[in-house]
């Protein structure tokens, strides 16, 4: 059969039923075997929406998202996409065409060296030039990226190649011989871990994304109700473990809780649960709290251990193994002195006031909207102010997401984001927190989302304003410059003209009416929130 | 900043060479040679890399090589217990004066002449580093046109061998 076809095959034996993607000269084949096989394919309306749309499908289905597009500007556009899912440690296979071999090289019509570009930041990529090859590349490809730390695999294959006849037998092992991610951890650390635990005065968890991408919450929460130990999250790890919980300080990092910062500087041994430790994280903390603190650090990924961090005792393997084996170990700790000293049993993390100000009061919205969804809802937030006023109001209940693009930070991640997740899953309500500089990065998607009827609720604080880099600006310059987002359209029309209804407010008193109506919306809708110019993030 | 010897068995296709030496250059990791050839193996590369940094960097490169999907595995190499050579071809420039004193101090460190011409003389030694770098010393006052070097290659001592296990 044909190469093109075969690989589609491939996709339907890895289990994919959604693709995301953009056609284009050097793909048309696979397009075309996609639509033999009737293989549902989401057309985007820019390159970069389908890699965030198959990272936010991945993240909700907790399968491995897949993006075609062509080559050249189709391959380059997905880049920001691609290197988002990386930094989030997403599961992703982005599929590109390529010019025909004999050309490779030679700087012809949408030619460019994909592979090369995305070296840094996809886990590993393939450029195909031997087409029987395809079956055991597709199968490693999503081998790769959903196993050990997941990430972005890239194919790259030429027009030619996709042409090409090969007999098609998809591999049911699979053997890499430089790939062996260690899952069940070292039984000696893990011992070495508790009895370091059970030694301490002051532990502290920090609960990171890799949690809730092993799927270890539950091993988490019974880890820390055995244990006594207070908890704080990184942003990727909100909703690591439940925020109703009294062990729960919140989150931490330069926009995270002061008690939970507070925390972190006054533990005595702080136990990093699938973290990174990147510099957002460790913001809040002095330096000189390194020197009287021991360090346990938990991830799947052994170069994460002691690249950011010193680290006393390493455990590499997958949280939810070395969880579960640590929790039949260790025994319940006498650490009342600590809890009383954090206060945790009346610690009220998200502070309930509503904000004096001349328009709307952004985390009483965030708040009022976490009051009133689903046990299972969705929140995508954006990047910027919003981001923050997402992560500290929302609450991620049993069952509830919560996903942004914590670690590149990538503005205009959210609206494509929030239409994978819809897909990924119709029956959960889905919210896209947006401001109105992500929103305009990514507007092109109300197409994808009005065509689809994907019926998610956009929530736009509209400042006018690029917010947390004004802040920024103020605070190191005392003057702004480049953030004042003049001409703005009328948001609400814009949508109308994509055949999506909304509400705008102005203050407070309007809010809870627009939430209702957009809860009772069939389809898409948008929520326009007017926010000062001069709000701040915290 | 130590320096450390690696051996790092890779799979042989194309694109991997960029892949590590891109990961040395993104991360700013001081390398000091890379050579690479095809093992006993066919589908097996086998790299020395010379790196220099402390325990802590040292780890890191070792770590982040073996994230490499490719990266099959990783030695470092212990200096007591390996032989350390590298290749290096080099034009030294000479007349008919200076060439028998050449051709003598040639002799003496056992490198071959490989090419001669009325103005110049093309040396091809192998030994470790010092020993090169000591043939270079010498022949500076008569004149180094051109110095080619492979950088090292290395291997360990006895009978143990790194394979792909």
């Amino acid at each position: 059969m044909k190469a093109a076809e075969a690989m589609v095959r491939c996709l339907i034996e890895e289990k994919v039923d959604t693709v995301f993607g953009y056609p284009g000269s050097y793909i048309l084949s696979v397009y075309e075997e996609l639509r033999k096989f009737n293989l549902r394919h989401i057309l985007v309306r820019q390159e970069q929406a389908a890699a965030h749309s198959a990272s936010g499908y991945a993240r909700i289905s907790g399968k491995t998202g897949v993006c075609i597009t062509t080559s050249g500007p189709g391959a380059t556009n997905l880049i920001t996409g691609i290197a988002t899912a990386y930094m989030d440690s997403i599961p992703l296979v982005a599929i590109t065409g390529q010019v025909n071999t004999s050309l490779i090289g030679r700087d012809v019509f949408q030619e460019v060296d994909i592979t090369g570009a995305t070296e840094s930041f996809t886990k590993h990529s393939y450029l195909v030039k031997d087409a029987s090859e395809i079956p055991r590349i597709m199968k490693e490809a999503f081998y790769i990226a959903s196993t050990g730390r997941p990430g972005p695999v890239l194919i790259d294959i030429p027009g030619d190649v996709q042409d090409r006849e090969i007999e098609f037998n998809y591999p049911e092992e699979i053997d890499i011989r430089g790939y062996k991610p260690n899952i069940k951890g070292h039984i000696g650390q893990i011992k070495k871990a508790v009895k370091a635990i059970e030694e301490s005065k002051r532990p502290l968890i920090i609960a990171g994304g890799g949690v809730l991408l092993s799927d270890a919450q539950s091993e988490l929460m019974s880890f820390v109700e055995k244990t006594h130990i207070p908890v704080v999250h990184t942003l990727m790890g909100k909703g690591a473990v439940l925020e109703s919980s009294p062990y729960n300080l919140g989150m931490i990092g330069t926009h995270g809780f002061p008690e939970a910062n507070r925390a972190m500087n006054k533990a005595d041994l702080l136990v990093f649960i699938g973290a990174r430790i990147a510099d957002r994280t460790w913001g809040g903390v002095a330096d000189k709290v390194l020197k009287n603190v021991r360090i346990i650090h938990m991830d799947i990924d052994p170069a994460e251990i002691g690249k950011n961090l010193g680290t006393d005792i390493p455990l590499v393997g997958d949280a939810k193994y070395i969880l579960s084996e640590m929790l039949q170990r260790v025994k319940e700790l006498d650490i009342q002195p600590w809890i009383s000293e954090l206060n945790i049993n009346d610690s009220e993390k998200i502070d309930k006031k509503i904000r004096q100000t001349k328009a709307i009061d952004p985390e009483y919205t965030i708040r009022l909207l976490s009051d009133k969804l689903n046990d299972d809802a969705i929140l995508v937030a954006d990047v910027g102010q919003n981001q923050l006023w997402a992560a500290r109001n929302f609450e991620v209940k049993p069952g509830r997401s919560f996903l942004t693009s914590g670690g590149l930070g990538t503005m205009g991640y959210a609206l494509p984001a929030a239409a994978g997740a819809k897909i990924a899953d119709s029956k959960r309500q889905v919210v896209a927190v947006v401001g109105d500089g992500g929103f305009q990065m990514s507007l092109y998607e109300l197409g994808t989302i009005s065509a689809n009827n994907l019926g998610i609720i956009i929530l736009l604080f509209n400042n006018s304003r690029l917010g947390m880099v004004r802040e920024l600006q103020e605070r190191r310059y005392g003057s702004i410059t480049a953030v004042t987002l003049e001409k703005n359209p009328d948001f609400i029309k814009l949508c109308e003209a994509y055949d999506i209804p909304g509400v705008r407010a102005v203050n407070n008193s309007e809010v809870e009416e627009a939430i209702d109506k957009a809860l009772k919306a069939k389809g898409p809708f948008i929520i326009e929130c007017i926010v000062d110019p001069g709000e701040s993030t915290l | 900043m130590n320096r450390h010897v690696l051996s790092v068995l890779v799979e042989n296709q194309s694109g991997v060479l960029s892949r590590v030496s891109g990961l040395f250059s993104r991360r700013g990791y001081n390398i000091d040679s890379l050579s690479v050839g095809e093992t006993e193996d066919p589908k097996i590369s086998r790299m020395t890399i010379v790196v220099r940094g402390d325990d802590q960097i040292l780890e890191q490169i070792k770590k982040q090589l073996n994230k490499l999907i490719d990266v099959i595995k990783i030695v470092e190499l212990d200096p007591d217990q390996s032989v350390f050579r590298e290749l290096a071809l080099i034009k030294v420039k000479t007349d008919m004066n200076t060439r028998a004193s050449v051709i003598e101090i040639v002799s003496i460190f056992r490198a071959n002449i490989v090419d001669v011409s009325n103005t110049s003389l093309t040396v091809e030694m192998t030994g470790d580093e010092t020993k090169i770098e000591a043939f270079i010393k010498l022949m500076k006052p008569y004149g180094i046109a051109e110095i080619v070097r492979t950088g090292l290659a290395a291997i360990e001592r006895g009978s143990r061998v790194i394979n792909n296990v």
